[in-house]
């Protein structure tokens, strides 16, 4: 018997032996399949078991991380949360990340490869995840407060570029929302994610880079860059053989002016006093092909513009018929164009004609400071030639000096700028949307310092191109000068 | 350890060597076990600390009472053992004192994260109510010999509580639970200790008919009808059980205890190839007509095809993520997830929470600790004469072996996944009381073994 008991005793341990083998398979040949699951909650769980790196502005962090205890340990916190939402984004337990929390979430969460420590293998050893690292954007804290100041209990949106680099200064979108509110995976996060969805006013929309809105007169910018570049106009100054008001090719619909002298009125004057007529006869005169090229070179129908995150696109149709595209570049009919995408514009006329390609996040750091990764400067297009942006300075710079932009001035600094009030609803029924487009370059100064561009949805009563330079300009001008004013030495507008 | 017949330590001695020749005894070792004891509730508080700080950063309230609870009840038992069963195998205890702690410290660290449902409490009732009977067993039961005489009243008994729970409403889509006046009894469990009984006694009696009587069919000797009838009827009773309770892994258990025996029995290879192909036909068979036991077995082969199915993690796939995520070394007591299981996880599961905490070297450690009270087992039933004796030791020990293999097994993707408790780790009243039931029968018999030559044993 005793032969066939150490038999026994040997299947029991081929028995052993198999689950030790078993448990070796799953526990370490399969085990980084397994933890890579995407079903696997235990990467999430550990994702939110550190403290997520920061987003700075100047320097300084805009967000924080609170252990608040739980499966998803460590949630956003953010100070002057509704101030830098349409940059932050939010973190959330439950809903994910936006914006620069989505775009940038490797490296804050630290799950990027380029925050390894120099010891290869040390994270496996320890089982540690390396301290998320930081973000450090571009804004201009003073830009960004004054034109959220500014837009406070309005609804719009501002967005400032260096046109030299193309780093954004400020970002601002209102009405906007707390995104602390939508950190963690507390009952209120679901109670605040259904409010904020819910309500009318689309405080989660961000109005910046994600909303597109006919441009209205600002982009009469493009066509007269487009005039110019094509020689349908040679001399500011000449008389454009324009009608007023000016009969729609191809229609019984004429088009008028809100100004006075706009018949046969030179491109200078036409631009000055946002000439409708004039400028649309222009965009015939140049033709469909010269329009979309010249407003595609400016950004126009890009759908791949990241500043890391996505930004709608701005459209300028393709195929139009005569009428359309005489309205289409008055920035009426189809047209529409994000803020970000506006500001560009201003950006290229003051830069010399080249537009950069906009971006936020100027490098990223370990937790501890040390560089990981640096955004470098990158021209998307030269839009127009030196001369040709050197014509459009000159008539920007008198917009605001004697035109519609007057509201906008800053002493000892040289400002241009375009007014717009877009047309929109059934009808053109709907309150027209306020704009304004402007750039300044201070009279010591080699280069630009700051080109920005706002909308105001809910312009203030009166209709036509005042209301771009009563209610959008000030708020630029506001914009402009805090970028001025935080300039080191008074020098270059570059930090 | 010393074999019996080998001359012990003593007996090596020079100093000995002119003195006349002591009677062969073999060094009784109880202090030994108290040794082991001492260090086994001391990795279990260390162990219940750890879990207190890596949660709550302090050591939690309940130690000293949780210390002093499993340190009394281990002397209670290990003095019982002193006084009655003074040649036992000094690590039997020690092993099932370590496997209850531990179970008591991963089954408070699942409470922490269900606040509303807390088992260590009750866990920990059910201990004191199984070493209790531990000490009673050993107190009483003078020889296992004894036993041997309840063969038959055992089978029966078995076979009762077996039946039993069909009387009583499905748990979890599983008969398996008595429910009387609030706690809930599963008579299967004890039903293995009384199956082991009747198997050892039956076939110690039957064994030469088995092997030696009968028809021959080329070279397989058939035993006659009348000894190969209860053979037959405890297959089916398995199988019924199975198909009635769906209770797949009792029935596994019953199947493997009574082949493991029947071999060791007669020696004859051919019992291990038919009782082989009466469970692959069992098996076949209810696959087809249990839809339950068709889900574990694709669940088996297919762990994570309800996540490709957009359903989420099944139980399994919870399971193996949870291994897989202990690595090695273990994230460390409390510091894992595996609650993430849900249902079950502090039953069933209970070793993917050892797995995911302690590592593939905790692991090992939980079945090197499972091996070596089988393998005590096995060398209890070798040094025994009496094939009763033999026989039941092995078949004590091929249960615990068995029922490792089989939920070990199932939870980590080796074999397919069927409910059973992980021997004194698992939460479950009757499983932790059966287990101290066993392991008071191996002390007791391990006591006749190496106390047979010294004549101070009771015959």
């Amino acid at each position: 018997m005793s032969r066939y008991i150490r038999r026994a005793a040997a299947l029991c341990a081929v028995l052993l032996v198999a689950l030790l083998a078993n448990a070796t398979r799953v526990q370490i040949f399969e085990s980084s399949r397994y933890e890579a699951n995407p079903a696997n909650r235990r990467q999430t769980i550990a994702r939110y078991g550190q403290a997520r790196g920061d987003i700075l502005v100047d320097g300084l962090a805009v967000t924080g991380s609170r252990d608040a205890g739980g499966m998803f340990r460590y949630e956003r916190t953010y100070k002057d949360g509704p101030l830098y939402a349409p940059v932050t984004g939010f973190a959330s337990q439950v809903y994910g990340t936006t914006l620069l929390e989505n775009a940038r979430d490797a490296v804050l969460a630290g799950t990027d490869p380029l925050l390894e420590p120099l010891v290869p293998l040390w994270n496996e050893v320890t089982r540690s995840r390396n301290p998320g690292g930081n973000v450090v954007t571009t804004l201009n804290g003073a830009a960004q407060r004054a034109a959220y100041r500014r837009l406070a209990g309005r609804t719009g949106a501002v967005a400032a570029l260096e046109p030299s680099t193309g780093r954004i200064l400020a970002l601002v979108s209102t009405p906007s929302y707390d995104p602390a509110e939508l950190s963690g995976s507390k009952e209120s996060v679901t109670r605040a994610w259904t409010r904020l969805n819910a309500d009318a006013a689309r405080p989660m929309l961000n109005r910046a880079i994600r909303q597109t809105y006919p441009p209205g007169s600002t982009f009469k910018v493009v066509t007269a860059a487009a005039a110019l570049e094509a020689g349908v106009v040679r001399d500011l100054d000449a008389p454009t053989a324009s009608e007023d008001p000016y009969r729609l090719p191809g229609t019984t619909t004429r088009l008028s002016n809100e100004v006075h002298g706009c018949e046969d009125a030179s491109l200078r004057y036409a631009f000055e006093w946002s000439c409708n007529t004039v400028f649309a006869k222009l965009g015939v005169r140049v033709g469909l092909k010269n329009m979309t090229g010249t407003a595609a070179n400016f950004g126009f129908n890009n759908r791949k513009l990241n500043i890391p995150f996505s930004v709608a696109p701005s459209t300028f149709d393709r195929k139009l018929d005569k009428a359309q595209l005489a309205m289409s570049s008055i920035g009426q009919f189809d047209t529409r164009a994000t803020p970000l995408q506006m500001a560009m514009i201003a950006a290229a006329v003051a830069g010399g004609g080249s537009v950069k390609e906009p971006y936020l996040v100027d490098r990223t750091t370990t937790r501890a400071g040390e560089t990981v990764s640096v955004t470098e400067p990158r021209t998307l297009h030269q839009a127009m030639s030196a001369a040709t942006a050197a014509q459009l300075r000159e008539m920007m710079t008198d917009v605001v000096e004697q035109g519609t932009g007057r509201n906008a001035a800053i002493p000892g600094v040289t400002v241009g700028g375009k007014t717009g009030t877009a047309q929109h609803g059934v009808g053109n029924s709907a309150k027209p949307y306020a704009w304004f487009i402007s750039w300044a370059q201070p009279y010591d100064a080699l280069e630009p310092a700051v080109a920005v561009a706002v909308v105001v949805e809910d312009a203030a009563g009166r209709r036509g191109e005042v209301s771009g330079g009563g209610d959008a300009a000030p708020i630029a001008k506001a914009v402009m000068e805090a970028v001025l004013a935080s300039r080191p030495g008074g020098k270059s507008g570059r930090r | 350890m010393i074999q019996p017949g080998m001359p012990g330590p003593r007996t090596a001695t020079p100093a000995a060597a002119d003195a006349p020749v002591p009677a062969l005894r073999l060094p009784r070792r109880r202090g030994i076990e108290l040794l082991l004891i001492v260090v086994a509730v001391l990795l279990c508080v260390y162990g219940y600390c750890a879990v207190g700080l890596a949660k709550h950063g302090a050591v939690p309230p309940g130690t000293a009472r949780y210390g002093a609870g499993l340190g009394v009840l281990a002397l209670l038992a290990h003095c019982a053992v002193r006084l009655r069963a003074p040649y036992a195998d000094p690590l039997l205890l020690p092993i099932a004192v370590l496997l209850n702690g531990v179970g008591l410290v991963l089954i408070y660290r699942l409470d922490l994260e269900t606040p509303g449902d807390r088992a260590a409490p009750a866990q920990l009732y059910w201990s004191t109510v199984g070493v209790a009977l531990f000490i009673g067993v050993v107190l009483l039961l003078r020889h296992h010999r004894v036993l041997q005489r309840y063969t038959y009243v055992c089978v029966v008994a078995a076979l009762a509580l077996l039946i039993l729970p069909i009387f009583f409403p499905a748990v979890n889509g599983a008969r398996l639970w008595v429910q009387i006046a609030g706690f809930s009894i599963q008579p299967g469990e004890f039903a293995k200790v009384l199956l082991a009984v009747f198997f050892a006694g039956y076939l110690a009696a039957n064994r030469q008919a088995l092997a030696f009587a009968g028809r021959r069919v080329g070279r397989l000797q058939l035993p006659t009808g009348r000894v190969l009838g209860p053979v037959v009827a405890i297959w089916l009773v398995s199988v019924g059980v199975l198909v009635l309770e769906r209770d797949l892994g009792t029935s596994l258990l019953f199947f493997g205890l009574f082949v493991v025996l029947l071999y060791v029995a007669t020696g004859r290879t051919g019992w291990i190839a038919v009782g082989l192909l009466l469970a692959v036909l069992g098996a076949f068979a209810v696959g087809r007509v249990e839809p339950h036991v068709h889900g574990r077995v694709a669940d088996w082969l297919h762990p994570f095809a309800s996540i490709e199915a957009g359903q989420g993690p099944g139980q399994l796939a919870q399971s193996l993520f949870a291994f897989a995520a202990g690595g090695v070394l273990g994230t460390g007591l409390g510091l894992g997830h595996s609650i993430l299981i849900g249902f079950a996880v502090k039953s069933d599961f209970i070793l993917a929470t050892a797995g995911e905490e302690l590592g593939l070297a905790g692991l090992s450690a939980l079945f090197l600790l499972y091996a070596l009270l089988v393998e005590r087992g096995y060398r209890a039933g070798l040094a025994l004469r009496d094939p009763f004796g033999r026989l039941l030791a092995i078949g004590l020990a091929s249960i615990v072996a068995l029922q490792v293999f089989v939920i070990a097994g199932g939870v980590t993707g080796l074999i397919p996944l069927t409910g059973m408790a992980m021997p004194f780790l698992a939460q479950g009243g009757s499983s932790v009381v059966t287990n101290w039931i066993i392991v008071a029968l191996l002390i007791r018999i391990s006591d006749s073994a190496r106390g047979q030559y010294d004549g101070t044993a009771t015959p």
